[in-house]
């Protein structure tokens, strides 16, 4: 343990990195999920079941990342697990309905009598948006510090609205990737359609966090931190360049390049993360509670963490097989 | 209504919604692990439509177990935050291995094992039902260690009030763990296998005679008439063990006011705790301390003596207590009774011309494992009470202080959410059974026990 130094140090910090990482894992994978089911209404009827299908081997393992993310908080950060979901108990409890419709209508809609399949459909639909917005209101809250005034709610509410178009545009390149013909045309309109709200919410975002607290204001704008932070807005504003400019060629012959719209996304995502994490460092709850104040003692979370470096290089390679195992295009799905 | 009981209230809840699915999916992975090998055994059709009937209503409760688990470990935050301030450093690293070790590799090979037949080859889908069967297990297995652990805690000790662990293996491995382990699997066990037998009886009646209904229903009723017994072994062996480490709990189970030997066994009361008595007794002289203490004279702990000097109540509530245990336990005779006869009839009439009325007795108990697994687990938890975690953390010290108002509109939403899905849930596994009854074809593919095969189009998404 000694190895590395004081370990009241080091496995905090060890433990905020793997809680971001499934942050951001889960960000980016359900992200894609919840954005095909926002987009469901606006799909064929005929098309509805290759939405689903796309991501139907996929959704209980992308959003197994979350329940990992959460159990991390709840077991290294115990203090800082109870005031963030406390604050955040209305926005949770939205999420968690939005999670239960969603999930159960996966299964629902294509078991019950044909009658009610409509309503399932519209229940799917539903419940990825309630997970979207209540999710984008959290990111806001968090952002302002978790503090319940007007002008932070209504902050939250525009995160809200971004995420949702971020996450569907997110779902839309997924679709790209994952069908062909018509249904991956249309999936190209929507993603020209649901750009601007990537953009609009990591901008507002990275706009936000500096102005709330002088702290952040000088770990982004001091010098020389702004030299060597600069490719990060850089780099951002090329890959949405590459988007906008992919997006009007494809489709290609023969489904050459269809998967970089995904790649490209992802690569923001993770771009947008990073900032957000260099921002709050070392604070789990914004200005009130460090990583370093709330963990668990060292030695449950060493514990842990021998588990983990077993277990964690283990999950990603099946998690990687799945998707192996189903890749290509979408097709429909069977039991047998 | 104040914070603490509504919040309660709510965990109560969401966690009896949540267990309902997983009994289903623990055991019944391991019933597709069966018919799956079966069919490669002997390449019978019969055992490829059982299969492919009941692993849809896997899918359907495995969804339903995960979205409501996701719910469960918000719980913990949103309205016990001094759950994981005082226990966090015993309780986080348990549910950490049950993430790491069960919750992936289930949701994983989950996708596998649904859809995946047609792309893998026959013996990676068999070894992904298998995962998903032992991935459950394992689930059930670290989440009844921490549940054991607050009922019998050890391998730990206190600094400032916040437990930090000393032993693991004491903690993994505490009194009530294998007990609670052994019962609760059986538990699982018994409510798929009525399942089975009663959806098996179903699709009978309404005159479906194929040969996967009649396999399907042997195996519940040998499988539920095998488990039984020992559940009932098992039940008695927890009884026994509970005596020893939470007494007050026991004195509640049989409605015992004074502790002293010859206590008789209660059949029916309506216990009253103002006047401290039951009222409308029924009981067997002696009966309790010969169950508990094997002897006709033996010792049985009494409530009384669970009331501090000035007068508090220190054990708990006794009518809910009392009462689930005897709705399980009677559960558990029903099941026994009507498995014995069940196994008796398949000898002599076989399960194809099954006489009507145990058929509809059969029905009737399709879901009776929810029953006594519900009633199992509120007298084990409300019988805790005042404690969280015996000794060490009580109920009210972990409630959050989010205003009741709150808790209550969630509590509503949830109950409005959960009913409506339980009556989707029954109603599907009805509606599958229907069609499957009017012999609409599960599939269209032949199956190879290995190897490749054409592919023929279906119901999508089904
Ligand atoms: C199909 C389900 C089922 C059936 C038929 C039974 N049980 Fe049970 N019982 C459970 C399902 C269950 C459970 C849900 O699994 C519990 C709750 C906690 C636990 O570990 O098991 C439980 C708890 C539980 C407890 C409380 C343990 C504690 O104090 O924490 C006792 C004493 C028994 N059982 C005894 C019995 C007896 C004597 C039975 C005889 C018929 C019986 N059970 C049938
Ligand atoms: C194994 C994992 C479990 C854990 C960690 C756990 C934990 C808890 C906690 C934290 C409470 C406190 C809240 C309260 O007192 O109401 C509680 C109570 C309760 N639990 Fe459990 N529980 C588990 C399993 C279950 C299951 C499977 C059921 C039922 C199906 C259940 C039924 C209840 C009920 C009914 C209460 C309320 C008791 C009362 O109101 O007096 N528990 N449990
Ligand atoms: C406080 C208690 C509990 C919490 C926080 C909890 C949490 C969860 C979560 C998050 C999932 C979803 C996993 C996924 O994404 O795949 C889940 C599923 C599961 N849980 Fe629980 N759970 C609790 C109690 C229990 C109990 C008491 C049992 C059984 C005895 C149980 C057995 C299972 C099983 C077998 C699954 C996987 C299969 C299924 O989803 O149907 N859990 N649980």
């Amino acid at each position: 343990m000694e190895l590395f130094g004081d370990p009241a140090v080091w496995l905090p910090w060890t433990f905020a990195a793997l809680m971001g990482l499934s942050i951001l894992i889960y960000v980016v994978l359900d992200g894609f999920d919840l954005g095909v089911g926002i987009l469901m209404p606006l799909a064929e009827d005929a098309e509805k079941d290759r939405l689903v299908a796309s991501i139907g081997p996929f959704w209980d393992a992308n959003e197994t990342w979350l329940v990992l993310a959460i159990g991390l908080l709840l077991v290294a950060f115990p203090p800082a697990h109870g005031l963030i979901l406390t604050s955040l108990y209305l926005p949770v409890f939205v999420m968690l309905i939005g999670l239960i419709l969603r999930g159960v209508s996966f299964e629902l809609r294509a078991k019950a009598p044909l009658k009610q399949k409509r309503i399932w459909n519209s229940a799917f639909f539903t419940g990825s948006l309630m997970a979207s917005l209540s999710q984008g209101f959290m990111l806001g809250m968090y952002v302002m510090g978790l503090t319940w005034t007007w002008p932070h709610v209504a902050f939250s509410l525009l995160t809200a609205v971004f995420l949702t178009v971020g996450y569907s545009f997110i779902g839309a390149v997924w679709l790209i990737w994952k069908t062909e013909d018509c249904l991956q045309t249309r999936a190209i309109k929507w993603a020209k359609g649901g750009i601007w709200g990537l953009i609009l919410g990591i901008g507002a975002v990275s706009l936000a966090t500096p102005f709330v607290s002088s702290r952040i204001f000088d770990k982004w704008f001091g010098f020389p931190q702004l030299l060597y932070l600069s490719p990060l807005p850089i780099i951002s504003a090329l890959l949405v360049g590459f988007l906008w400019w992919k997006l009007a060629r494809l489709p290609l012959y023969n489904d050459r390049w269809s998967w970089t719209p995904f790649a490209a996304a992802t690569a923001l995502f993770t771009l947008a993360f990073f900032g957000m994490a260099y921002s709050f460092y070392p604070y789990v709850v914004p200005e009130q509670i460090t990583i370093y104040e709330a963990a668990s003692a060292p030695e449950s979370l060493f514990i842990i963490l021998l588990g983990t470096l077993f277990v964690l290089p283990a999950i990603l390679g099946y998690t990687v097989l799945s998707y192996y195992i189903f890749r290509g295009k979408a097709t429909d799905l069977r039991y047998d | 209504m104040d914070t603490l009981l509504l919040s309660r209230i709510q965990f109560g809840a969401n966690i009896s919604f949540h267990i309902l699915f997983p009994t289903i999916t623990i055991a019944l992975g391991w019933v597709l692990l069966f018919f799956k090998l079966r069919f490669n055994a002997t390449g019978e059709r019969k055992w490829m439509d059982a299969y492919l009937f009941w692993v849809k209503i896997f899918a359907l409760s495995f969804a339903m177990g995960v979205v409501s688990g996701i719910t469960m470990s918000f719980q913990f935050g949103t309205n016990w935050p001094g759950f994981m301030e005082t226990v966090g450093n015993v309780a986080g690293p348990l549910l950490a291995y049950e993430i790491m070790t069960a919750f992936f590799l289930e949701a994983v090979f989950l996708g596998i094992m649904l859809f995946g037949a047609s792309r893998v080859k026959s013996w990676v889908h068999t070894l992904a039902t298998f995962l998903v069967a032992f991935g459950t297990t394992m689930s059930t297995f670290w989440i009844i260690v921490l549940n054991s652990w607050m009922h019998t805690p050890q391998g730990y000790e206190l600094r400032d009030g916040v437990v930090f662990a000393t032993n693991w293996l004491e903690i993994i491995f505490n009194p009530s763990m294998p007990y609670r382990f052994v019962h609760m699997m059986l538990a699982s066990g018994l409510t798929v296998a009525f399942l089975i037998a009663g959806i098996s009886a179903l699709r009978l009646l309404w005159g479906d005679r194929c040969e996967a209904v009649k396999s399907a229903l042997r195996v519940g009723i040998i499988t539920g008439a095998t488990l039984i017994p020992l559940q009932i072994l098992a039940g008695d062996f927890h009884g026994l063990n509970t005596l020893e480490h939470q007494p007050a709990k026991v004195a509640a189970m049989e409605g015992n006011w004074e502790t002293g030997p010859n206590i008789p066994l209660v059949l029916f009361a309506i216990p009253d705790q103002e006047a401290r008595e039951n009222r409308f007794e029924i009981a067997i002289p002696n009966g309790a301390s010969l169950i508990l203490t094997h002897k006709m004279d033996g010792v049985v702990p009494g409530l009384n003596d669970f009331i501090s000097e000035d007068g508090e109540v220190l054990h708990p509530r006794v009518a809910p207590v009392f009462f689930s245990f005897r709705i399980m336990v009677a559960t558990g005779m029903a099941m026994l009774v009507l498995s014995w006869a069940g196994l008796y009839l398949l000898r002599r009439y076989g399960a194809g011309d099954m006489p009507k009325l145990p058929l509809i007795a059969f029905c009737a108990m399709s879901f009776s494992g929810w029953i006594a697994t519900l009633a199992g687990w509120y007298t084990t938890e409300i019988g805790r009470q005042p404690w969280l975690v015996q000794g060490v953390l009580s109920t009210k010290d972990a409630v959050s202080d989010v205003p009741a108002g709150m808790v209550l509109s969630t509590l509503i939403g949830y109950l409005v959410v959960y009913a409506i899905l339980i009556l989707a849930y029954i109603g599907v596994i009805t509606y599958l059974a229907r069609k499957a009854a009017k012999g609409e074809p599960l599939s269209m593919r032949t199956y190879p026990r290995s190897g490749e095969a054409e592919v023929v189009a279906l119901q999508p998404g089904e």
